[in-house]
C-alpha cells in the first residue's frame, strides 16, 4: 500500500509551511491544530533567505486522512503562503540535540566512546557531567539519546526536525520534448 | 497630505466606498469620532454593539456590499464577537473597526483593554492589529479586499488608540493611496477547471433522477441568473437551503423549495431519491444532510465551491470543481451547450412525475385556529407574505418563527432573506433589519422575531426610531422559547424545563411605544389582516405588530436531529399517506 504524502505510515504527518513573517501567524497556525484537538509534536520556525517568510516545520501525530481538512484550512489563511506535506522516504530530515548527562570520571570514558561513534560534539565538561550535541535524521538522534539514558540524563533538549524533499538524481533526458 | 491616523481611517474608509457606518463611541476610539464629524460616511448610533454588528451583517445580506462596523475596545469588542462569528458561518463580507489601548500599554490589564486580535482570530476572515499610523490606509484596503473576495467573511481591524489621536506624536502620517495588495498568501481562486466542467456536465446528460442543491454561495457569487438558466436549460428541479432562500424564484415550476431539517418532504425527499446531486455554493450543512451516512445514498456529487476547504469536507464529491458559482455555472451551461443542451438530456418524466405527487401528497400543512384559540403563525406569516409588496425584505431571529417564515414565504427575488442560518443567533432579526433598511431605503423590511429573540436586541427598535429606520416587525408571541419547547415536547417527553418566557410580561405594545415605535396587538384572526394594512401604512416610524399566537405548535416536516433524511416526521394530518 502507497503512504500519503506527509505521512510516515507510523501516524504521524510532516507538513513544512511557508509563512509570512508577521507577529501572530504562529499563533493563527497553531491555533488550527488546537481547535481540532491535534497536538503537535515537533515544531521548528526560522527565517527563510527571504526575509519576509518564515518557514515551519511541524510534525503532527495524526495520519493523513484527518489531515486534509487542517491542511485546506492551513491554507485557508491570510498569511500562509505555501504549504508542503513530506514524505519521509523523499525526503532529508535532520534535528539537533543538546543533551547534558551524568558522568562521573570514572565512566566518562564510556561515554566519549558513544560521542566518536555517533560523531557527536562535546559542548561543555563538568566536574561529574557532560554536555554534547548530536545533529543527524530524528531516528539516529533518538538511538544516541536511548544509549545515554542509562547513564542518567540531566537534560535533554531537541530541536524536533527540519526537512527539505530530495534531490532528483537523473538527468533530465535532452532529446525530451 | 500630513494628516492623523484618525484622519486617515476615516479618508480610507470613504475612499472605499463606505456610505455608512454603525457604531458606538468609547473611550479607546474616541478619536475617531472627531474626523467623522467632517466625513461624507453616515453614523447609525446603536444601543449595544452586537447591534452594530448585525446591522452591518443586515446591510451586506440585501445590498451585497460590505457591511461596516467601528466600536471601542474591550467590552465593545466583546459584544460584537456574536456578530463576527455570525458572519463568519455565513459567509458575510464585513469590516469591523475597534478602538485598542494605546499600543505601549497592550498586555498591561489597561483599562478596557482585552486581545481582540486573539478572541477573534476563529471567527474572522482575518484580523489584523494595526501598529503605525502610516500603516492604516494599506491594511483597510486590504481588509476590503479580503472581506469581499473569494469566500467573503467578516475582518477585523483593530487599532490602538495612540495612532489616531492628534494628540499623540505616534499619529502623525503622510497619506498615500493603495492601489495594490501585497497578500502573497491569498490567491483567491475564480474560475473552475475546464475539464472538471466537461466532466460535471457528461454527468448531469447521464442522470435520470438529478437535483440542483442551491446553497448561498449563489446568493453571494451573484450567480441567481445564471443558476435559473442552467435550471431552464437542463430542466432540473432546484432545492434551495435556508441561505439560498430568493436564489430561485419559489414560484418557478422547477422550484422544490428549502431542504433540510425543517425543509418540505419534497425537497429533502428529492434529494434523498436522487441520482446526482449538483451542488452549487452549498456545503452540506448537518442541517441539510441529516445522518450524513444515509443521506442521499444512491446519488453521485458535483460539488462547486469557492472554498476548496468544502470540497470533501462532509461527503466525497465524484466531480470537485473549485470557482465561483456564477462563473462555473455559466461555464457549465456552455459545456453542457457543447454536448447537445436540452437535446441531451435524458428522458425525465418519471422522475417530475414522482415529484409532483410527493408535492400533492405533501404540501405544508397546518391546522386552522379553533374559535377559542389564539393565532396560528403560520395563519399570520401567510397574511403578512399576501399582503406585502414582493420584493419585500425579510429578516427572522432563529428558531421555530425562523422556520415557518422561510417555509409560508414566496421569495422570488435575490437578497430579500436575511437570517442567521449557520450560527443561529437569536435576536438577529431587528438589528439586520435595520441594517438591510440602511441599504435598501426603498424597499418595505419586516422583522419576523420570536418573543425570545425580541427581548436580546428590542433595545435597537430605539436606534430604528431615532436614526430614521421606519422597519416593521412582526412578533410571533407564543410565550415560549417554541423550538426547544417543541425538542421538549418531541425528544424529552414533554418534560418542559425552563422554557415558559410568560405570555404578558414585557407588555410589548407599550414597550414598543416606550422604544419610539408604534405598537399594536392582535389576537384573533380577523385582526390579522388589518392590522399588517396599517402597519404598511406607516412609514415614518418603526411598528412592532404582537400576534399573540398558540404555544403548542409545532414546526412539521422535520428530521429529527441525527436521524435520517428517509424518516421524516410529516405533519400529523399527512401521517398515514402513502410515501
Amino acid at each position: 500500500m502507497s503512504v500519503p504524502p506527509g505521512t510516515d505510515g507510523g501516524g504521524t504527518t510532516t507538513l513544512v509551511v511557508r509563512v509570512e513573517n508577521k507577529a501572530g501567524v504562529l499563533a493563527r497556525v497553531a491555533g488550527l491544530f488546537a481547535r481540532r484537538g491535534f497536538n503537535i509534536e515537533s515544531l521548528a520556525v526560522a527565517p527563510t533567505d527571504d526575509e519576509r517568510f518564515s518557514r515551519l516545520t511541524i510534525v503532527v501525530g495524526v495520519d493523513a486522512a484527518p489531515m486534509e481538512q487542517v491542511v485546506k484550512q492551513l491554507d485557508k489563511l491570510v498569511n500562509v503562503v505555501e504549504i508542503r506535506e513530506l514524505n519521509p522516504s523523499a525526503s532529508v530530515e535532520r534535528e539537533l540535540m543538546m543533551v547534558t548527562v551524568q558522568a562521573d570520571p570514572a565512566i566518562r570514558g564510556q561515554i566519549l566512546d558513544l560521542v566518536r561513534i555517533f560523531q557527536a560534539t562535546v559542548l561543555n565538561v563538568g566536574y561529574d557531567e557532560i554536555m554534547v550535541s548530536l545533529t543527524g535524521s530524528p531516528s539516529r538522534v533518538d538511538d544516541f539519546e536511548d544509549l545515554l539514558r542509562p547513564y542518567g540524563i540531566v537534560d535533554v533538549q531537541r530541536t524536533g526536525k527540519v526537512a527539505l524533499p530530495k534531490l532528483t538524481k537523473t538527468a533530465p533526458d535532452p532529446l525530451a520534448p | 497630505m500630513n494628516m492623523n491616523g484618525g484622519q486617515a481611517l476615516m479618508k480610507a474608509l470613504e475612499n472605499e466606498g463606505v456610505d455608512i457606518l454603525f457604531g458606538l463611541p468609547g473611550g479607546a476610539i474616541l478619536p475617531v469620532y472627531d474626523p467623522l464629524i467632517d466625513s461624507s460616511i453616515r453614523h447609525v448610533l446603536v444601543r449595544h454593539e452586537q447591534g452594530a454588528g448585525h446591522m452591518a451583517e443586515g446591510y451586506a445580506h440585501a445590498t451585497g456590499r460590505p457591511g461596516v462596523a467601528m466600536v471601542t475596545s474591550g467590552p465593545a469588542a466583546t459584544n460584537i464577537v456574536t456578530p463576527l462569528c455570525d458572519a463568519y458561518m455565513d459567509s458575510i463580507p464585513m469590516v469591523v473597526v475597534t478602538g485598542q489601548v494605546p499600543y505601549a500599554a497592550i498586555g498591561t490589564d489597561a483599562f478596557q483593554e482585552c486581545d481582540t486580535t486573539g478572541i477573534t482570530m476563529s471567527v474572522t476572515k482575518h484580523n489584523y492589529l494595526v501598529t503605525e499610523a502610516a500603516d492604516i490606509p494599506q491594511v483597510i484596503h486590504d481588509a476590503f479586499h479580503i472581506a469581499t473576495t473569494g469566500r467573503p467573511g467578516p475582518v477585523l481591524v483593530d487599532i490602538p488608540k495612540d495612532i489616531v489621536d492628534p494628540n499623540n506624536p505616534r499619529s502623525a502620517m503622510e497619506w498615500y493611496t493603495p492601489d495594490s495588495h501585497d497578500l502573497p498568501g491569498y490567491r483567491p481562486n475564480r474560475a473552475g477547471d475546464a475539464e472538471l466542467i466537461r466532466q460535471a456536465a457528461k454527468l448531469i446528460c447521464e442522470a435520470e433522477r438529478p437535483v440542483i442543491y442551491s446553497g448561498g454561495g449563489i446568493l453571494k457569487a451573484r450567480a441567481a441568473e445564471a443558476l435559473l438558466e442552467l435550471a431552464e436549460l437542463t430542466g432540473i428541479p432546484v432545492v434551495t437551503t435556508l441561505m439560498n432562500r430568493g436564489g430561485f424564484p419559489d414560484d418557478h415550476p422547477l422550484c422544490l423549495g428549502m431542504p433540510g431539517m425543517h425543509g418540505n418532504y419534497t425537497a429533502v425527499t428529492a434529494m434523498q431519491e436522487s441520482d446526482l446531486l449538483i451542488a452549487l455554493g452549498a456545503r452540506f450543512d448537518d442541517r441539510v444532510t441529516g445522518k450524513v451516512a444515509e443521506f442521499a445514498p444512491l446519488a453521485k456529487i458535483i460539488h462547486v465551491d469557492i472554498d476548496s476547504a468544502e470540497l470533501g469536507k462532509v461527503r466525497r464529491p465524484d466531480v470537485a470543481i473549485q470557482g465561483d458559482c456564477r462563473l462555473v455555472i455559466e461555464d457549465l451551461i456552455t459545456a453542457l451547450g457543447e454536448l447537445g443542451g436540452n437535446e441531451a438530456q435524458p428522458d425525465r418524466n418519471p422522475w417530475r412525475s414522482r415529484i409532483s405527487g410527493w408535492q400533492e401528497r405533501f404540501p405544508l400543512t397546518y391546522e386552522q385556529s379553533k374559535d377559542d384559540e389564539l393565532l396560528k403563525p403560520q395563519y399570520v406569516l401567510e397574511q403578512l407574505r399576501d399582503a406585502t409588496p414582493e420584493d419585500t425584505i425579510v429578516a427572522s431571529g432563529v428558531g421555530q418563527h425562523q422556520m415557518w417564515t422561510s417555509q409560508y414565504w414566496k421569495f422570488n427575488h435575490p437578497y430579500t432573506w436575511v437570517n442567521s442560518g449557520g450560527l443561529g443567533t437569536m435576536g438577529f432579526a431587528i438589528p439586520a433589519a435595520i441594517g438591510a433598511k440602511a441599504g435598501r431605503p426603498d424597499r418595505m423590511v419586516w422583522a419576523v422575531d420570536g418573543d425570545g429573540c425580541f427581548q436580546m436586541t428590542a433595545q435597537e427598535l430605539v436606534t430604528a426610531a431615532t436614526e430614521g429606520f421606519p422597519i416593521k416587525v412582526a412578533l410571533i408571541n407564543n410565550a415560549y422559547l417554541g423550538m426547544v419547547r417543541q425538542w421538549q415536547e418531541m425528544f424529552y417527553e414533554e418534560r418542559y424545563s425552563e422554557v415558559y418566557l410568560t405570555r404578558d410580561v414585557p407588555d410589548y405594545k407599550l414597550w414598543a411605544e416606550a422604544l419610539g415605535c408604534v405598537g399594536l396587538r392582535v389576537e384573533s384572526p380577523e385582526e390579522v389582516g388589518p392590522a399588517i394594512a396599517q402597519a404598511n401604512e406607516i412609514d415614518d416610524q418603526p411598528v412592532v405588530v404582537e400576534f399573540r399566537c398558540e404555544a403548542g405548535e409545532n414546526v412539521f416536516p422535520m428530521v429529527p436531529a441525527g436521524m435520517s433524511n428517509s424518516d421524516v416526521v410529516v405533519d400529523p394530518s399527512q401521517q398515514d399517506r402513502p410515501r
